[in-house]
């Protein structure tokens, strides 16, 4: 039996559609409606809250929490100040990525780290020698994130404090209705958002809380189906579907390394040394044989191609976590991991692995499409990410 | 650069008068073909019938024209509308209260309305898909005529004979019964079309009602099935029929084209009211503003409707008398008004109370189709509606941006409302009609009267004064067979030029017409753009 949130008792009788998916073995909704098209606009236009209780989420403490992250992540945790967030990969000793995740520096020696997948045994492996606590609080936290245009509006409206100075990536401690609560600038929408994070006893109070405060500016309790659209308009990655974790991987070619995934930005190679550092630095110089990049699939072709069959275009609304091979003059030069129509950009839009010399953005490739089931190619075009990339989100 | 210059440029490839959406995209494309344009806009705001003003300080009111639908996804993509601000929100479902305490609706979920439906009539139930496919089929049969010039049968010129190929040849791709059922739908009345489906009266009074918006013709009008249609034609991401509610109102639209528009180069001067068209020899070569300005230009595009661009912006001795008597015939009567409300907390109906999903989309009036054309018999004769058929939304409920938080706008689309009112509309009359609506609404809101924070009711003649359009009417000229297609706005004339050289028009008067669709702006541009060379 798959468990509940500490929200639970609250997002079982709000989902509607009883469509529940696991996430890290727990119950997680869907949609609570019947379809997540409202979910989504939530997002991009009013406020989503989503539980995102089932992330992993570790505790790290002591004098030597700092020299233990810096040695797994590949981002500089040293230039991560006390109420700051950092996004950072991982990788094994060969430079391959295991797991992403945050970390917020709460204290000078403490830190939370969050992650897709269980982490605790390969912590404990870098830890040798150093004198750092590792706590899974997994489940002694929950964790809401509340995203989008009005989400700081609630915040501010049910927070013992203004929210307004609070920074993209940075974190602040606060109470809502009394309740304490970390809250941090931080989501996977690529829009103005927050996540919080307070005790598992007192979550079902600040859903309540956010919920009430939360009514007058259109906040609504969205499922991952939602999120999913969200996030591939915000370039964001997801293992298990853009990437397989390195632990993970049958085959080397399942593997990526950092750069591979558009996160060269969060390598510091001069920090130090660092797992998989040594292989990075090599990558690096020599480039990697892979890009991470987005895919606008032309509309105009693609319209005519169903037009052909007699039928009107049909593209997944929720997001299509399948593997679209994309090829150059009928060479597959790549595939698309994630795609989905984007209704705020309304563009068909998709997150692909090319080979580097494929991957220059403005370079026009060919996608597959199964239309009327036959196999049919349609022009696509490579794009940096994000695609969505609203000012909200930083200002 | 000289800074004691401080004349404005007076020279332009093109002037479009009217900075309604049609003008606005016409001037888009023409600006991205690399014309310098200028759009005359006589209000201090774009849009034309599509703009959201704050009326009410905080209350922000989708003033005339309130949903979209219809807006080519062509004229989106190409204007690359979303990247200039355009957002459209969904409006999924359907609710019309009825009289007995219950109600009929139509939710964002196939199987919540069919066992809706089913309550109401389990025949009905089956009908409702059979029918929603085949006015698909319909809308995909005629979305080409959407975007081509309408071919002239009368005219043997290799264009027009090629037009109707290709017209000839999609009728011949429809299956027989299809095509009886399309001749069916461009001839019939609404009423005779859906009692040929359902039995269920308001399922029929809800769907009748798309028939006869915008027409001063009743649900058993012949002519109204192809209307209904008309209303189909919208598409959203592919999928037909969808309706959407755009971020801040329709004025978000035309804010959206204006920016794009600005971005390609065109000039849009506001508090500018055309007074004529200056004409040369028989050719347009610029205008004179109401302040005595002239803007001089190779082309001279009307955006406004038929009988103000050829019966005010002309002199009619400057035209053949056919057509100057075709142009009065025209028919652009005004039969429709609208009431917006300003309220401290949502209506709550009796047949479902409480906040729920009726609040998110539209609101429907419509108990049947006799409710309706007996509110047409009151307009017949030159009353307003006394139990009209009214459709609303609650903006606010969809985009928190249009009302304080926790406060609402409505928006109620009325008919009928005659512009020619016995005795003429005054004050009195205007307030006596608002009356109506909110009294009508009440019936099934209770508590809708002391929400009231404040309200804006407009006439026809009101829309007319403020956006231009002759009686008020919005489609600029009727959705009648004999004003479609290569008739629209006269025979002869529906290839967006006119009599007068270098004078063209590209308003919602020409094909394919009505509705926030921009097809006639982006065609009359194409057609433009040929003559150009």
């Amino acid at each position: 039996m798959l468990k509940g949130t500490p929200f639970h008792s609250r997002t079982l009788p709000l989902n509607e559609s009883q469509s529940w998916r696991r996430w890290s073995g727990f119950l997680a909704a869907g949609s609570y409606e019947l379809t997540h098209e409202r979910e989504y606009w939530a997002v991009r236009n009013a406020a989503a809250l989503l539980d995102v209780s089932p992330l992993y989420k570790y505790h790290l403490s002591g004098p030597d929490a700092l020299r233990l992250l810096n040695r797994v992540v590949t981002r500089d945790v040293a230039r991560c100040a006390v109420g700051q967030v950092m996004y950072t990969p991982w990788c094994d000793e060969h430079g391959k990525v295991i797991d992403d995740g945050t970390i917020a520096r709460l204290a000078e020696n403490l830190f939370r780290l969050t992650s897709a997948e269980p982490n605790i045994r390969w912590l404990h492996m870098n830890a040798v020698g150093l004198n750092v606590k590792i706590e899974d609080v997994s489940e002694q936290i929950g964790a809401l994130a509340l995203q989008g245009p009005k989400s700081r509006l609630i915040l501010n409206a049910c927070a013992d404090k203004n929210l307004d100075a609070l920074k993209y990536f940075r974190h602040t401690t606060a109470k809502i209705s009394g309740i304490p609560v970390t809250i941090s600038r931080t989501g996977y929408t690529g829009d103005l958002g927050y996540e919080l994070w307070c005790d598992a006893k007192d979550a079902v109070a600040l859903w309540d809380a956010l919920m009430k405060a939360g009514h007058d500016y259109g906040i609504t309790p969205t499922g991952i189906l939602a999120l999913d659209v969200a996030r591939v308009e915000a370039g964001l990655i997801l293992l298990d579907v853009d990437y397989t974790s390195a632990h993970v991987a049958a085959i080397e070619a399942q593997k990526s390394s950092p750069f591979e995934l558009n996160l060269g930005w969060a390598v510091s190679l001069d920090k130090g040394n660092f797992v998989g550092r040594k292989v990075l630095a090599a990558e690096k110089t020599r480039g990697s044989a892979w890009q991470f990049v987005g895919l606008d699939i032309e509309w105009k072709n693609l319209e005519r191609l169903f037009l052909e069959e007699g039928l009107p275009p049909q593209l997944p609304t929720t997001t299509l976590r399948a593997s679209i091979p994309v090829f150059a003059t009928g060479q597959q030069v790549g595939y698309a991991s994630s795609s989905c129509w984007s209704p705020i950009l309304k563009k068909y839009i998709a997150l692909a692995h090319l080979e580097a010399a494929h991957a220059k953005p403005g370079n026009l490739l060919m996608f597959e499409m199964m239309i009327q089931h036959k196999r049919r190619y349609t022009p696509a075009r490579v794009v940096e990410l994000p695609f969505f990339n609203p000012e909200r989100k930083r200002n | 650069m000289d800074f004691e210059t401080d004349t404005m440029n007076t020279q332009y490839d093109a002037i479009i008068i009217g900075g309604g959406h049609n003008g606005l995209i016409h001037a888009a494309y023409l600006a991205k073909a690399g014309k310098q344009v200028i759009v005359l806009e006589r209000r201090h705001l774009v849009g034309g019938a599509a703009v959201t003003e704050e009326i009410i300080p905080g209350f922000k009111f989708t003033e005339f024209s309130y949903v979209v639908s219809l807006l080519r996804p062509e004229v989106i993509r190409d204007l690359e509308l979303p990247k200039h601000g355009l957002t459209i929100l969904p409006l999924p479902s359907t609710f019309t209260p009825l009289a007995n305490g219950d109600y009929f609706a139509a939710w964002d979920d196939h199987d919540k309305t069919r066992r809706e439906i089913y309550r109401h009539s389990p025949k009905d139930a089956e009908a409702y898909d059979d029918y929603s496919r085949q006015m698909a089929r319909m809308a995909m049969a005629v979305k080409p005529i959407l975007s081509m010039i309408p071919p002239d049968p009368t005219s043997f010129s290799p264009k027009d004979l090629m037009g109707l190929a290709k017209l000839g040849g999609h009728a011949a791709s429809l299956s027989e019964h299809d095509f009886y059922n399309l001749a069916k739908l461009m001839t019939m009345s609404a009423a005779d079309l859906l009692d040929e489906w359902f039995e269920c009266d308001p399922l029929k009074g809800t769907k009748s009602a798309s028939g006869i918006i915008g027409t001063f013709l009743g649900p058993r009008s012949p002519g109204t099935a192809y209307v209904l249609l008309h209303h189909y034609m919208g598409e959203i991401d592919g999928a037909f029929r969808a309706w959407g509610f755009a971020k801040g109102g329709t004025g978000g639209i035309s804010n959206s084209i204006a920016n794009s528009a600005k971005a390609l180069g065109v000039e849009i001067r506001l508090n500018a009211p055309v007074a004529q068209v200056i004409t040369r020899n028989g050719r347009a070569v610029g205008v004179a503003l109401e302040n005595g300005d002239e803007v001089h230009a190779r082309y001279v595009v009307s955006s406004l409707d038929p009988k103000r661009t050829f019966l005010k912006l002309l002199d009619p001795n400057q035209l053949p008398g056919e057509f100057v008597s075709a142009i009065r015939r025209y028919k652009i009567r005004g039969s429709s008004g609208k009431v917006n409300l300003a309220l401290s907390e949502l209506p709550n109906f009796t047949a479902l109370p409480g906040e729920g999903p009726l609040h998110r989309g539209a609101i429907s009036i419509s108990p049947s189709i006799d409710y309706i054309e007996r509110a047409y018999d009151d307009a017949k004769y030159g009353r307003f509606s006394r139990q009209p058929y009214i459709d609303c939304i609650l903006p606010s409920m969809i985009d928190p941006d249009m009302a304080p938080p926790g406060q609402h706008v409505m928006s109620c689309f009325v008919q009928y409302a005659p512009y020619n009112l016995e005795g003429g509309w005054d004050d009195a009359k205007r307030e006596a009609f608002g009356d109506t609506v909110v009294d009508t609404l009440a019936q099934y809101a209770p508590n809708l009267k002391r929400a009231i924070i404040g309200r804006q009711v407009l006439t026809p003649v009101d829309i007319e004064r403020i956006t231009g359009l002759t009686e008020g009417n919005i489609f600029a000229g009727e959705l009648a067979l004999h004003q479609l297609l290569f008739l629209r706005p006269a025979p002869g004339w529906a290839n967006y030029r006119t009599p007068v050289g270098n004078f063209w028009q590209c308003g919602s008067g020409t094909h394919p017409g009505g509705g926030i669709m921009g097809a006639s702006g982006r065609l009359a541009a194409m057609e433009l753009l040929k003559d150009w060379k």
